[in-house]
């Protein structure tokens, strides 16, 4: 591969809502240049984990190099850097959008601007870009591309009268993006003879490479044979190859300031690569560190178990090994007295732990139960420590705290008119704040301060059912308050079952409790003994229900010939109760823990 | 000294199938009689060589439905029996029978081969019942077949079945008394099940048959208690109802885990041999069971050792069904595990409190509240 200055580099994300067309345009710049052989050109080639296809989300960041022959007849190289489109990734897509200049804002002109384009799209401002607006979908009979740019200006402030239109789906005017690029997009800046200073913008396992790593060259080189350190950590490594996914990978000699690739250093996990770290020479280190760097915080957690307590260490197994890949999710060994043994994990958000979830389950063909997500709350005691709380069932004494504080979001809903009222309430029930409201032509925009906690009990699929899935929603931590919190605990027959045990703000505890205690008499079958299920704060029992003994269960018959078949029922039963948990006298089938912790209803 | 053998002997053809029954009953146009009874008492006659002398408690004709059979084969095989065991003094024979006329034609000629006791399956005393019950006799022949047998058979027991579909605890009182003033010395009153693989089971699914809610059910069973003691007659065991002494003696072996032995076509047997205890089972199909006792002597299909711990879970299922409970040092020697061994400790303890099950010195026993839940109770504190 020649060589190409560094005034004709451009380096570009695409910002764009899911089912808008992020993935369709970036197969349409890809093969332009012919980059990809017919059987290679598997649909949205970007998006290459199955998860990631199906959902139509991207988790990793993914990047590719584009020779393009420009109008001005010189040949530019562009690289496009695919960014995780969710929230929960959102530390990451900082960092995705720091390697790159400018940005593509997709949106699809049928439908106009959402609530996750508007988060992306801010945070695409605040690393400076430039960004082209471009419509896409213009060929289908609903789009309304005027209307949608004069959106595009109200909502987000961007001047939208030279946005593109295309249609990435039949290929109009593919071309006017790529000279967009080239005209409007500023070039990268570097000094080729500075230290080498290169930003760590993403890693992932590879079965044979080991660990590859995504940079975005600022200053110096990067080559082979080279001894890196990674400047938060300290450790150094020396690099094995180098190069660039055109979208193959393909080694090269050396990276140049502005431009994007992968290198690869024997490095065993990627938890030795923090996304946002900068890597330089260990030879000739760069005097400080680039900026923004964050290690990365799990902000959710909840407990995963094994539904077949024999599957422990296979679980064990393939939480290291996820991990390998993903350094971003937090596991530690914890224990329950209704679920055994299994972890506590920690996850970027909701999306993420679902995503962590299914992988567990589809790849490595765990069944498992997971208990409620929880936020972390911090605690401050009387003595004046302040400790952080991952699992409700850890939760002090009351009169050892002196008061706790909880994480709040910001969110931003977008909604057509018909479903604001409902929205708005929901919001206020959940100890909303609103911050903003704006109307852009039938669709409203409302901001709101919101405890995460109450986002993670059922929120999205409240949101989702009173605006009949037209709501879209998007939310940025922001940041800790003092709130009056309290644990509720689930007793069955005055056993807690620490699985269920819960925080929530003092005004929605009792509501909640009587809820879980509602679901749970319908979820679990009557037994030999009557059960009481209560939840309880402290010692106050805030709801009741009782599931009486079941009155009859009998077989009428049975002689010299029914007795081997009655002791392998026997047996079978025996069998059955691996799958329940013993509290005292009573067992609870582990599928009412499951559904109890599913909140939606 | 060696606890009495109980023998059952299997007849497996009936007129026609009851859609509610799962028995293992085969309907024929012609039946070899002939080659039948022949390989009833090779069986017989081999399973006594193997076995060796021990004392005979109780014969049991079951079936299908065996007054079907020849009164001169149930002769021979009583003959058999008696003279291949050591029977004891009372030693109590039973057949089942069909109140149809065919069969009642036969009592004298059974009860002169020997035949004590005798098992009527009257199933109701209610016309509409008897029909969708799939019987072939009518109320009429069931009142004449009673009053024939009290007649004829020292012991009578017949059966009915209720928790019908629609039935009501009133209705059932009324039809009950009825029985209860027809009967002798003992009852066997099942509340209607509803079998896999039945017709009935299908007409279950699809929503035909609604049997009574377990609340109604639990009445209908406490009145069937109460309605029998009014006679004299008590229950003995969870379906079985009977004036003091007259329990039978056969079933009971059964409850009581003592050996049995079974001949004929799908019939169980369980027999402690050389300290071994086996479970075998016979050919279910008449034809291919006749063919293999032609060719080997017996037509044993199906042989499992049990285990010391599977008979204390076999001995624990049938004995809590019995009012006398189990026998605590019994227990220890019938399956070599001390009867606590056998049981959860807490569960035990707890269902103890509940008064699900009482125990004393000798006997552990489920309580009536215990038995009308006694599948749960045993998932429970059966080890």
């Amino acid at each position: 591969m020649t060589s190409i200055p560094i005034e004709r580099i451009r380096n570009f994300a695409i910002i764009a809502h899911i089912d808008h067309g992020k993935s369709t345009l970036a197969d349409r710049l890809i093969p332009s240049p012919g980059a990809l052989t017919a059987r290679e050109m598997t649909s949205q080639v970007l998006d290459n984990m199955e998860l990631e296809k199906e959902r139509g989300i991207t988790i990793k960041a993914q990047t590719v190099r584009l020779l393009y022959p420009a109008k001005d007849g010189l040949t530019y190289q562009l690289n496009l850097m695919d960014t995780p489109g969710h929230v929960d990734f959102a530390y990451e897509v900082s960092r995705s959008l720091a390697a790159c200049e400018g940005s593509l804002l997709v949106v699809d002109a049928s439908q106009g601007v959402e609530a996750q384009t508007l988060a992306n799209v801010y945070q695409a401002i605040d690393a400076n870009h430039e960004i082209v607006p471009v419509l896409n979908k213009i060929d289908l009979p609903a789009a309304e591309p005027e209307r949608v740019k004069q959106q595009i200006e109200d909502v987000i402030g961007l001047d939208a009268s030279d946005a593109v239109m295309i249609s990435a789906k039949t290929g109009l005017n593919i071309e006017g993006v790529l000279e967009a690029l080239v005209t409007r997009l500023p070039p990268p800046k570097g000094e080729l003879n500075a230290p080498l200073k290169a930003l760590l913008v993403d890693s992932w396992y590879d079965a044979y490479l080991g660990v590859v790593i995504l940079v975005r060259i600022k200053d110096g080189k990067l080559k082979k044979g080279m001894k890196i350190r990674m400047m938060s950590l300290g450790s150094t490594h020396f690099v094995d190859q180098v190069g660039v996914f055109s979208p193959k990978m393909t080694v090269v000699d050396e990276l140049l300031p502005g431009e994007i690739g992968y290198i690869t250093a024997a490095i065993k996990t990627v938890a030795d690569c923090n996304v946002g770290d900068t890597i330089t020479e260990d030879r000739n280190p760069a005097a400080e560190a680039l900026p923004g760097f964050k290690p990365s915080i799990p902000v959710v957690w909840c407990g995963l178990y094994p539904v077949d307590a024999d599957d422990f260490e296979k679980l064990r197994e393939s939480l290291g090994k996820l991990r390998l890949n993903d350094a971003s999710f937090h596991y530690e060994a914890e224990t329950s007295a209704a679920l055994g043994f299994g972890y506590r994990c920690g996850f970027l958000g909701l999306l993420h732990l679902e995503i962590i979830q299914e992988r567990l389950s589809r790849e490595f063909d765990l069944d498992l139960i997971a208990t409620a997500p929880s936020v972390v709350y911090r605690i401050h005691r009387n003595n004046g420590d302040v400790e952080e709380l991952h699992n409700p069932s850890d939760m002090p004494d009351p009169s050892q705290i002196d008061h706790m504080e909880e994480p709040w979001i910001k969110a931003t809903i977008m909604v057509p008119d018909d479903y604001l009222g409902a929205v708005l309430t929901l919001c206020n029930d959940r100890r909303g704040r609103q911050m903003d409201l704006t109307y852009v032509g039938n669709r409203a925009m409302a901001v709101y301060a919101l405890p995460l906690n109450e986002v993670v009990f059922d929120f999205y699929d409240r949101l989702k059912s009173v605006s009949r899935g037209y709501a879209s929603f998007d939310y940025v931590m922001d940041r800790y308050e003092e709130s009056d919190l309290v644990r509720i605990s689930i007793l069955v027959n005055g056993d807690p079952v620490d699985a269920l045990s819960f925080v929530a703000h003092k005004s929605a505890a009792e509501a909640r409790g009587r809820s879980i205690c509602m679901k749970l008499k319908d979820l679990i079958p009557k037994q030999l003994f009557k059960i009481a299920i209560q939840a309880a704060i402290g010692g106050r029992v805030i709801a009741r229900e009782t599931i009486g003994a079941l009155s009859k269960d009998v077989t009428a018959k049975c002689y010299g010939g029914d007795i081997s078949r009655k002791r392998k029922l026997l047996d079978k039963q025996k069998e059955g109760k691996k799958r329940m948990r013993q509290f005292g006298k009573v067992e609870i089938p582990q599928s009412a823990f499951l559904a109890a912790l599913k909140m939606d209803n | 000294m060696t606890e009495p053998l109980a023998l059952y002997i299997h007849w497996p053809f009936c007129l026609s199938k009851c859609p509610y029954c799962d028995f293992n009953s085969h309907v024929r146009e012609r039946i070899d009689h002939a080659r039948f009874a022949a390989a009833l008492r090779t069986e017989l006659a081999f399973e006594a060589a193997r076995i060796g002398p021990r004392p005979l408690g109780s014969i049991f004709f079951g079936g299908g439905t065996p007054s079907l059979m020849e009164p001169q084969l149930v002769a021979d095989l009583i003959a058999d029996a008696t003279r291949l065991f050591a029977p004891v003094a009372d030693i109590e024979i039973t057949l089942e029978a069909n109140p149809t006329s065919v069969e009642i034609g036969k009592l004298t000629a059974f009860r002169a081969a020997g035949v004590n006791r005798l098992s009527l399956g009257v199933q109701s005393l209610d016309a509409a019942a008897l029909q969708s019950l799939g019987r072939q006799h009518d109320v009429a022949e069931a009142r004449r077949a009673l009053e024939l047998a009290r007649a004829i058979f020292p012991r009578l027991s017949f059966d009915l079945i209720y928790a019908r579909p629609d039935q009501t605890l009133s209705a059932w009182r009324a039809e009950l008394t009825q029985a209860l003033a027809l009967a002798a010395d003992h009852l066997s009153l099942y509340q209607l099940t509803i079998e896999p693989g039945t017709p009935f089971e299908a007409r279950h699914r699809r929503g035909e048959i609604l049997l009574p809610a377990d609340d109604l059910a639990v009445r209908l069973y406490e009145a069937t208690a109460e309605e029998a003691a009014k006679f004299g007659l008590q229950r003995y065991e969870i379906s079985n109802y009977a004036k003091p002494g007259a329990e039978s003696r056969h079933n009971l072996a059964y409850w009581r885990y003592a050996d049995y032995l079974g001949i004929g076509a799908g019939a169980h047997q369980r027999l402690v041999l050389d300290a071994a205890r086996f479970a075998e089972s016979r050919h279910r199909a008449p034809e291919p069971w006749a063919a293999l006792v032609e060719q080997h002597g017996h037509g044993t299909a199906h042989r499992e050792k049990i285990e010391p711990a599977d008979a204390a879970r076999e001995m624990l299922l049938m004995g809590l069904r019995l009012n006398e409970g189990i026998d605590a040092a019994r227990f220890a020697q019938r399956t070599g595990v001390p009867l606590d061994d056998a049981l959860d400790q807490t569960m035990l303890r707890a269902a103890i409190e509940e008064g699900y099950l009482e125990r004393d010195a000798t006997h552990l026993r489920a309580t009536a509240q215990g038995q009308i839940r006694l599948d749960a109770l045993l998932g429970a504190v059966v080890k």
